[in-house]
């Protein structure tokens, strides 16, 4: 168990500090010069580098220490309307002459597209609030180690039909981003992710169940506590044992927190620009249209301090501002690139890199309320597979959770399909819990829909 | 892998960056001086050109390179791994010392490289990004759009993509061997909107392998895969809704195999039923599947998407055979999950890049031809669903319950295919569904080479295929309870 302790002195940098910011802005210059000298008429450059670290344990010892450290550049360059792309992890002086060299090389290639370009010049940022995102730490293999063996106990010694750890994963890392191109913006982004995950496998004479759960922070000491994820790790493996059949029918079905933002991000695809402009989406020609129920507004909140996907400017420069793309059920916005923009005759919304730390504003009530509201039906805790078509809205996936009657859990339900069409979906949102999510980039608390056809065995 | 292969690569990857074997084996000794039972040094350049059409235009391409190496040490089931994104001697030791702390030191070991092997290569060394110049890519590219929007004046949308790799890798085991490959991959890819009565629908078909780009052009498949997406997206024009509920369900050959990668594959990868989380666990002898039933996992099938000359732990790919008339048979090995449950590699040691570690992973997975007619097997069908295409699939390792999406599927009445019905999911429990395959058709088939599957958040090339089946009973997610 000590054998950890050598790796403590061989991380001698473990996170970003202004001098590599520096250095890196320093290349994306250098970049920027090279592609103008090679005859480019705009460019931009994008640079990445993080640093991570991640320790697995299971069956109370260390199993996995990775040690991460990535930096990888991409370029584009434009000759008039033509554009080339290319990227690379070599910063010397030889490569980036030769990477510049070969996106120019295919923008001889490339047709001729009016749309092509950087984004205008005036939607640069220019604010660069702090968004209190960098909270790095120094790497500690031992500390890391110890947090996830005592989860791991802490875990298995929850109730006596848990069967097996399947690990307990601590990571933690720190990312610099630079972004620049040739109207001159050049900017930095410095941010930490801290995690871990405690993964159990519970055994009853119906065999075996698996489940997980997950603490992240940008800000470890926001991260909750080992002995709290562990056990609600637990919980939820115990729950899923004994799953009983259901008859297939159309019921109420609850999206518990941790899946609906899923259900929320597959509206958000159908209105992406991309989708918009290929036609490829049942969100085609939406704006100011009502495309789900009243009650229901998606605000995203780019500068809020703190969370996963705070940014002050998007993967193109341009200033990220707070807007809602569905207010009051009907589209306000659709989340553009200035690309997608042009081809769609509007500005650019600043989401070029997607969309940041989207919540989901409605009136709420308590879990237990929604619960009673539903009566009947069907909580999904888990999603498996792609079967959602964002072309016509149709939404097919496989399904685990619990079955309730009168609004208390019943038994746990596994093997099962839900299926709907998201506008449908969307038109029969009747209830939000008040248990908000705020882990992942879409911030919902459970979701329950008036009903969804479950297929069962 | 012929030892030009070894050479070639060696070449590229160490001489290019001025790394001399004397560094080599001082690096193997900084890994080794610590007690660790193994270690390993990953060389890679992976160099990926891709093309698109949108729009009726080729308005983008992009290269990239990527290049570095990873270092692994191994003691009993503790592993350190640690990487640099460029191969310089500095950036090495970094990594290797990195490595070697999941142990304490030890006393110092030398190991001396020798290169061995002499494995049939079962692909070509040449690079295909240049195996086609520029210019005839651009054009494919826009006949092809043109080719698509003539063939139904309902084709809205035509999307087409275009991709070659070449990757370089060199292995370098604690053990002394040193192993070189250099795989070719390229992937031609299209997807169609159609539009009717303000109905929109798509369509998408694609394949590649590893080889060059001159297939391309020197066949119609270009062409093919094309009419393919068209004609899909037509089909579903006419969709109606897809029932819900426990069926019968027949899966159509080639792609549809992604049955036997989800219920069977993924469960029978060393790393689960060494821990003991599979729901094939210790069930080697026994019946997990109709008596019907051969699987194969066949990394060595020449210039398939998921074949590997050698795997990247250096082991030569092979022919594993998975379940043989429904019994288990053995698992998917690495090196590692191999040596702790005393047996060998089985060539099925895999990573996406020199950045992650290497696991079991699957490469060519498939079930052999059984006698049906494939006719018959509609016909002996009152009510169910012929399912000719899938989307992506997943699988739920220790419950054994998995899904898989069609994309096209059809009604079957009374022993024929009647009403196309819009994509579903089907969803079944591994071994009860293997179980119920009741017919398996004589049309063997491999899919068309555009397989990706992802792991532990790690995505590699591989392959799938199946004669048609028959599965008695198996949930479809439709909205028509």
């Amino acid at each position: 168990m000590s054998e950890m302790s050598t790796a403590l002195e061989l991380q001698p940098q473990e996170h970003h500090t202004s001098a590599d910011e520096d250095e890196l802005k320093a290349l994306v210059s250098r970049i920027l010069a090279e592609a103008k000298s090679q005859g480019a008429t705009a460019a931009e450059v994008g640079v990445g580098d993080d640093i991570g670290l991640s320790v697995i344990a299971r069956d109370g010892d260390v199993e996995t220490v990775e040690f991460a450290r990535d930096r990888g550049f991409s370029i584009s360059v434009y000759v008039g309307h033509r554009m080339g792309s290319t990227s690379t992890s070599d910063a010397s002086e030889e490569a980036i002459e030769e990477t510049v060299r070969a996106a120019m090389d295919i923008a001889r290639y490339t047709e001729e597209d009016q749309y092509n370009g950087l984004a205008d010049a005036d939607r640069m940022a220019t604010e660069f609030p702090d968004l209190d995102i960098y909270h790095p730490v120094e790497l500690d293999v031992d500390t890391a180690r110890d947090s996830a063996i005592e989860a791991e106990q802490i875990a298995m010694d929850y109730d006596e039909r848990m069967f097996k750890s399947d690990g307990v994963r601590f990571a933690s890392g720190s990312s610099c981003g630079v972004y620049g191109n040739s109207h001159g913006f050049l900017s930095a982004l410095r941010g930490s992710r801290h995690s871990m995950s405690v993964s159990v496998i519970a055994k009853s004479e119906n065999g075996m169940q698996r489940d997980y759960w997950m603490t992240a922070d940008r800000d470890l000491r926001k991260m909750d506590s080992p002995a709290s994820v562990a056990e609600t790790a637990a919980s939820r493996t115990i729950l899923r044992l004994n799953p009983r059949p259901i008859p297939t029918g159309s019921y109420p079905v609850i999206f518990e927190n941790q899946v609906a933002g899923s259900l929320i991000g597959h509206v958000m695809s159908a209105l992406s620009g991309g989708a918009l402009y290929r036609n490829a989406s049942y969100l085609v020609d939406s704006m100011g249209k009502q495309v789900a129920v009243e009650g229901l507004t998606l605000r995203e909140h780019p500068h809020l301090r703190g969370a996963s996907g705070s940014r002050t400017f998007d993967g193109e420069g341009v200033a990220t501002t707070e807007k809602t793309f569905i207010e009051n059920g009907i589209v306000t916005n659709y989340v553009l690139s200035s690309y997608s923009g042009r081809r769609l005759g509007m500005p650019t919304t600043g989401n070029a890199s997607g969309v940041s730390n989207l919540e989901v504003e409605t009136e709420r009530q308590s879990f237990e309320d929604l619960l009673r509201s539903m009566g009947t039906g069907l909580v999904v805790t888990e999603l498996m597979g792609f079967g959602v078509n964002t072309v016509t809205g149709d939404y097919s996936r496989g399904a685990a959770g619990y079955w309730v009657e009168n609004g208390e859990f019943a038994h746990a339900v596994d093997e099962i399909t839900i299926a709907g069409k998201l506008d449908e979906i969307f038109g029969n949102l009747v209830g939000f819990g008040d248990d908000v999510d705020t882990r992942g980039n879409i911030h919902s608390g459970s979701i329950l829909i008036e009903s969804m056809t479950v297929a069962a065995n | 892998m012929s030892n030009e292969t070894t050479v070639l690569a060696k070449t590229e990857l160490l001489e290019r960056s001025e790394v001399t074997g004397t560094q080599l084996d001082e690096l193997m000794g900084n890994l080794m001086s610590h007690q660790v039972d193994r270690g390993e040094l990953y060389f890679q350049n992976r160099r990926q050109e891709s093309w698109s059409l949108d729009d009726s235009l080729v308005k983008n391409a992009s290269f990239s390179v990527d290049r570095g190496v990873g270092a692994r040490a191994v003691r009993g089931e503790k592993t350190g791994f640690a990487y640099a994104d460029e191969i310089r001697p500095a950036a090495l030791e970094q990594a290797t010392d990195a490595a070697r702390s999941i142990a304490k030191q030890g006393d110092a070991r030398s190991v001396a490289l020798r290169d061995e092997l002499n494995v049939a290569a079962l692909y070509q060394n040449d690079d295909p990004i240049r195996s086609v110049a520029q210019e005839k890519k651009v054009e494919l590219l826009s006949h092809i759009d043109k080719f698509t929007r003539d063939l139904d004046s309902r084709v809205k949308e035509v999307n087409v993509g275009l991709s070659a790799s070449q990757d370089t890798t060199y292995v370098y085991n604690s053990d002394g061997s040193g192993t070189g490959d250099i795989r070719p991959l390229v992937v031609f890819q299209i997807s169609v909107i159609v539009e009717q009565n303000g109905r929109r629908e798509q369509g998408s078909s694609g394949g590649g392998g590893r080889h060059d780009l001159n297939w391309l052009f020197e066949t119609a498949a270009a062409e093919d895969h094309a009419r393919e997406a068209v004609r899909q997206a037509l089909i579903n024009l006419e969709a109606v809704d897809a029932p819900a509920g426990p069926m019968n369900v027949i899966l159509g050959p080639g792609w549809p195999g992604i049955l036997l990668h989800e219920a069977v594959g993924h469960g029978l990868e060393g790393d689960f039923n060494r821990k003991g989380t599979s729901t094939f666990s210790n069930r080697v002898g026994e019946l997990v599947a109709s008596p019907l039933c051969t699987v194969i996992d066949d990394a060595t099938i020449p210039n398939r998407r998921g074949s590997l000359t050698v795997d990247d732990e250096g082991t030569p790919g092979q022919r594993t055979v998975l379940i043989e008339n429904g019994i288990l048979k053995g698992y998917l090995q690495d090196r590692m999950n191999a040596e702790l449950m005393n047996t060998t590699s089985t060539g099925n040691g895999r990573r996406q890049s020199y950045a992650h570690l290497p696991m079991p992973r699957m490469t060519n997975t498939f079930m052999l031809a059984g006698e049906s007619d494939p006719e018959d097997i509609i016909r002996s069908v009152n009510f169910g669903v012929y399912a000719k295409a899938f989307g992506g699939g997943q699988v739920d390792i220790t419950s054994g319950k998995f899904v898989f999406s069609a994309v096209e599927a059809y009604l079957v009445e009374d022993g024929k295919l009647t009403a196309p019905i819009k994509g579903a999911t089907l969803i079944g429990n591994g071994p009860e569904v293997m179980s119920k395959i009741s017919m398996v058709g004589n049309d063997l088939e491999l899919d068309r080479g555009i397989g990706t599957c992802g792991k532990d958040g790690q995505s590699v090339p591989v392959g799938v295929g199946q004669p048609t089946l028959k599965v008695d009973e198996i949930v479809v997610g439709g909205t028509q309870a």
